[in-house]
């Protein structure tokens, strides 16, 4: 392997990627866009539910139960409901999501000391949402339940209960999605364009006959896959970067641990997909077929990685899956060190998974990518 | 130069190429005829080490193709039948680029000015390689084929789909080229094109049919034969 010939081999992809104007926009577009729409989209919090209510005891305890529903963010009155059989057709229609219906006799019984009920009706229909709703409406009962128990155990009503347990959230106080999503869209970005465009580049050359030409050359099979992965490395770290910083802008995304220590495992996990996309282009015989092979790759590789879905939830072969994926470490090294200061001994072990599928991926491709036409 | 022995290659139960054999002195101006399928592509990849025979061997400028294929790729150039190049980079890129594969770092400037002049390309070295007409794009191939220097050279059907004028020009330059010693071979199925070769091969269905100077494949037919008639026989004797 000589430099000098690996070195031109990047230079004419160099060229021939600043002339493809479409896809470099692409390249450099798709990141930031993916950040502006995943970092506002994505909000596993589910916030301002809109509620209807029904309230037919019409007193002061019943406005004051919708009040505390409503200070708890979770919900927001949109409608009020003439009729319980209207209050369950609005969530029909989608108008509401859920509905507060409080009936005639919650006050009487609850100065008499009778159990009041009131009644929430939530649309389950997306299990992330209803469970933050129903979890709120409880935590509103019960607080009710033991400020009226307080009193009959004769305590004051701002006295501190006996028992409390205090959570403090750690890393994310604010428990705000978009921190959590933010080094999530670094590695996907990365792993989708690296993999796409590699893998598109091997064939392009079988397309467009430019590879009968190269390997009557002396070039060798290393110089050749090195040589075209080098110009998208670089890529992917002006992708990496743009969206560091837009995300800090942007987001407020804290980094609290060493960036160096993501630039340097960046570099393993760019080889590990260039190395995926080009055994892909050794697979495939066109451009097309290349482009959904590495969808075929793509999107388990975003969804068993834990970026959407927490791995911890998965069912055991969904996570052993998930564990070919360079993506699944690169994403815990990204949150580890950005969010929460962890130090490149900390990441250690996911370092090393990634050095081993780089190598396994990129060695494969040398060994399938042929220099004899067939 | 050039000694084929026994070339045969099988893709399935399709044999392309059967038992050629031939040799090829320095400098000569090689045909190898045939029409379409008769195994003249194959038989170029098999002498460029770019395709393994499946029996038999060629030595290739004293390397054995079989043995050490990689060797003979440094000292051959080759031109393949559909425009090989970067048609999204420009005539002096794709020099440079070829002149780095072959492993020329400084000298670079020197043989690309070379080849620019010699396959008479001087106006167009910053144009892309893409916006070329077909003979502009046939003599840079050539150019990017000759770069290093090779001894032997191989052009398959370098003149098809190009005009007249431009075919005499190339012509022109391939007889310049052997003059000073580079051994040339060439495959076409124009017959207008075989007088111009020192030598030539007959290729039917993958077998060799005649071999020597063009005079002496037409003694060897009958001497009122044009080498024109002499391809359509062969032809229709196969059939």
């Amino acid at each position: 392997m000589t430099r000098h010939r690996l070195k031109r081999i990047a230079w004419k992809e160099f060229i021939q990627m600043r002339r493809d104007r479409p896809t470099l926009a692409m390249m450099l577009g798709i990141p930031i866009i993916q950040l502006l729409v995943f970092g506002y989209a994505i909000r596993m919090d589910v916030r301002h539910l809109p509620m209807a209510v029904y309230d037919e005891s019409r007193t002061q305890e019943s406005r004051e139960l919708v009040q505390k529903l409503e200070a708890t963010d979770n919900f927001v009155v949109k409608r009020r409901a003439p009729s319980y059989d209207e209050a369950v057709r609005m969530i029909d229609r989608g108008d509401v999501r859920a509905a507060i219906v409080i009936p005639e006799d919650y006050a009487r019984h609850l100065k008499r000391g009778l159990p009041a009920t009131a009644q929430m009706l939530v649309d389950a229909s997306d299990p992330n949402t209803s469970q933050n709703a129903i979890a709120a409406a409880q935590l509103v009962g019960q607080r009710r339940l033991i400020e009226i128990l307080a009193v009959r155990a004769g305590m004051r009503a701002d006295d501190r209960p006996p028992v409390e347990i205090r959570v403090r959230p750690l890393y994310n106080p604010a428990l705000k999605s978009s921190i959590f999503i933010v080094p999530g869209i670094i590695g996907m970005i990365l792993s989708i364009t690296m993999l796409i465009i590699t893998s598109m580049s091997i064939v392009r050359e079988r397309e467009f006959g430019t590879l009968e030409q190269l390997i009557v050359t002396p070039v060798t099979r290393g110089e050749l896959m090195l040589g075209k992965i080098l110009p998208y490395a670089l890529v992917g770290y002006v992708q990496v970067t743009a969206v560091l910083i837009l995300g800090r802008i942007i987001f407020g995304m804290p980094v609290v641990g060493n960036v160096g220590v993501v630039y340097v495992v960046t570099f393993l996990f760019i080889v590990a997909n260039l190395g995926l996309g080009l055994f892909i282009s050794t697979l495939v015989r066109t451009q097309s077929q290349a482009m959904q092979a590495s969808y075929f790759f793509v999107l388990p590789n975003i969804l068993l990685s834990g970026f959407m879905f927490p791995r911890e939830g998965m069912p055991p072969i969904a996570r052993e899956v998930g564990l070919a994926f360079p993506l699944t470490y690169y994403l815990q090294i990204l949150r580890g060190v950005l969010l929460k200061g962890a130090t490149f001994v900390d990441v250690l072990p996911q370092t090393g998974m990634l050095l081993v599928l780089a190598t396994i991926f990129f060695g494969f491709s040398v060994v399938r990518f042929r220099k004899q036409l067939e | 130069m050039i000694e084929a022995r026994d070339l045969t290659k099988r893709f399935g139960d399709v044999t392309a190429v059967d038992g050629v054999s031939f040799t090829i002195g320095n400098g000569e101006i090689y045909g190898i005829l045939g029409p379409n399928g008769s195994g003249k592509t194959t038989t170029i990849r098999m002498l460029c080490g770019i395709m393994r025979p499946t029996s038999g061997t060629a030595i290739v400028a004293d390397v054995d193709v079989v043995r050490d294929p990689d060797a003979v790729k440094a000292r051959i150039g080759y031109m393949s039948q559909a425009f090989g190049l970067y048609r999204d980079l420009t005539v002096m890129e794709n020099l440079r680029f070829y002149a780095g594969l072959y492993g020329m770092d400084r000298e670079w400037k020197e043989r690309a000015a070379w080849a620019v002049e010699s396959m008479r390309l001087q106006d167009a070295t910053r144009r892309l390689a893409g916006n070329l007409s077909g003979g502009n794009k046939q003599r840079l191939a050539l150019g990017c084929a000759v770069l290093h220097r090779p001894p032997v050279v191989f052009l398959d059907e370098p003149t098809a789909g190009v005009d007249p004028y431009a075919r005499r020009v190339f012509w022109e330059i391939i007889r310049d080229l052997a003059s000073r010693g580079t051994t040339m071979i060439v495959t076409t199925h124009y017959m207008d094109e075989a007088e111009r070769f020192d030598r030539l091969a007959f290729l039917s269905r993958g077998r060799l049919k005649a071999v020597g100077t063009p005079t002496e494949v037409k003694a060897a037919f009958g001497e009122n034969l044009t080498l024109e008639d002499i391809f359509v026989e062969l032809q229709e004797r196969d059939e």
